[in-house]
């Protein structure tokens, strides 16, 4: 993947976003305290947010250029999204859910990303005539998930993909993220306030402040091995939890 | 029942449902334009489209009377151009039960529209569906209740009609013979036994109706 995000300009109702990047990593996590503009950024990249100003382009491919006036509707992008409540059709069933895309079952289903495929690695397979409503907090987050995969996505994006399960339920989704990022080879870029999910699965990560870029590198280098729940040090300061 | 109750009560019905079909399109295109939308003349519009709730159902009708008759803008031109005759046929109770319901539609619809999650909409933009399909597929299903319960709204403001009606209208026997002009005449007449009939029937269709609402919005899984 090559997602290069250059000058960068979306204001915000408290700050402005600024960000010149490029990303190359199979996992790409963005840190930072609440508000500091991650959310906003992912909808800059998938398409649901024009920012006031740059370019973001997707290997080689221009999908926002406020200058050369392009702006590649969400539907053209194939960026697969997955917001923070999973945003799941609760008027649908689980298998309507998964198979919303047209791309899940038509010619464009991208080998590797087969609806039995996906649904066999997320163990979601049971839940397939099930309501929304009758789906636990961690199965709802599996079955967006793979809905977002079986829209065969060039580049995914998490939105604190754990941070509403308690810790338990953290502990049985990681491994279905770990499978998500080797087994399907799809790109993603994750948000989190959460240094040891950043450590347990990115390659890199960008810490955002007040929406600016203000550090970058690998996560084993960025954050501390502290003998206090990291969790704590992301709550605070960053900056506690940073090496210097 | 007489046969001119079944008559009465059937224009009346059946009036309804013309109008409240009518105005579904155009009502649900704008609560959703109305919803999701920002654009300019958005606040003259809303102020607009709410002005038959608020002003005498009589001094709309005065003002529809005005447009649509013969010398009037619309009018005259329907009648040059399309030998469109609307005034004081049953065209025009359609068009004063439409004017008058299109507000509830709206503002029921609206309201259902703009609670429905705005990222469960994005959500469905990135797995590859455009405006069109969103809309369909998850924007109208998941605000149906709302919707429904502002059709139901809109059709039970067009059985009851009176002031726009009767100056549109009027009250012509055989033609434009609602329920509410029907009662209203009756009484004038002093017969009072007929007019008790055709309120009993209207009370039975509003309660058909309501019920008919009722039992359609339980259906829908919360």
């Amino acid at each position: 993947m090559n997602l290069e995000i250059s000058g960068l300009w979306l204001p915000l109702a408290t700050f402005e976003l600024e960000l010149d990047a490029r990303l190359t990593a199979r996992m790409t996590g963005l840190f930072g305290a609440s508000g500091a503009g991650k959310t906003s950024l992912l909808e800059a990249i998938a398409g649901l947010r024009r920012p006031a100003e740059g370019r973001i382009a997707l290997d080689g491919e221009a999908l926002t250029d406020v200058a050369a006036d392009i702006f590649r509707a969400p539907e053209q992008r194939g960026i697969g999204y997955v917001p923070q409540d999973g945003a799941l059709f609760t008027h649908l069933s689980v298998h309507e859910n998964l198979c919303y895309s047209q791309r899940a079952s038509g010619p464009g289903a991208r080998p590797g990303l087969g609806y039995d495929h996906v649904v066999e690695i997320l163990n979601i397979g049971p839940l397939a005539v099930r309501r929304i409503g009758s789906l636990s907090g961690g199965e709802k987050q599996r079955v967006a998930f793979g809905r977002a995969l079986l829209a065969a996505p060039r580049l995914l994006l998490l939105d604190e993909p754990l941070t509403n399960l308690d810790a338990g339920l953290k502990d049985q989704i990681l491994p279905y993220l770990k499978k998500i990022r080797d087994e399907f080879q799809i790109p993603t870029l994750m948000v989190s306030h959460d240094a040891d999910e950043m450590v347990a699965l990115c390659d890199e990560v960008l810490v955002l402040d007040s929406g600016r870029c203000v550090r970058r590198g690998p996560p084993a280098e960025l954050f501390t091995t502290s003998p206090r729940p990291h969790h704590v040090l992301a709550k605070n300061n960053y900056d506690l939890g940073v090496r210097n | 029942m007489s046969s001119a109750a079944w008559q009465i009560t059937w224009f009346t019905a059946w009036v309804a449902v013309v109008s409240t079909l009518c105005i579904l399109p155009p009502g649900l295109a704008l609560a959703w334009l109305l919803a999701r939308r920002d654009w300019p003349g958005k606040s003259v519009v809303e102020t607009l489209v709410a002005l038959p709730l608020v002003i005498p159902p009589v001094a709309t009708g005065l003002l529809l009377l005005k447009l649509l008759g013969r010398r009037g803008v619309i009018g005259h031109w329907l009648e040059t151009s399309l030998g469109l005759e609307i005034v004081f046929t049953w065209k025009a109770v359609v068009v004063a039960t439409a004017v008058m319901s299109f507000p509830l539609l709206v503002r029921t619809a609206r309201v259902a529209f703009e609670s429905v999650n705005p990222r469960v909409e994005h959500v469905a933009r990135t797995l590859g569906a455009g405006p069109w399909r969103v809309f369909w597929t998850i924007t109208l299903p998941l605000a149906r209740p709302g919707v429904i319960a502002g059709a139901v709204l809109a059709f039970a403001r067009a059985l009851g009609e009176f002031g726009a009606t009767v100056m549109l209208a009027g009250f012509i026997p055989g033609k434009t013979e609602t329920l509410s002009l029907s009662i209203y005449h009756l009484v004038q007449l002093g017969r009072d036994s007929e007019a008790l009939v055709l309120l009993a029937i209207a009370v039975a269709l509003a309660f058909g109706a309501v019920w008919f609402s009722e039992r359609l919005l339980r259906r829908i899984p919360a």
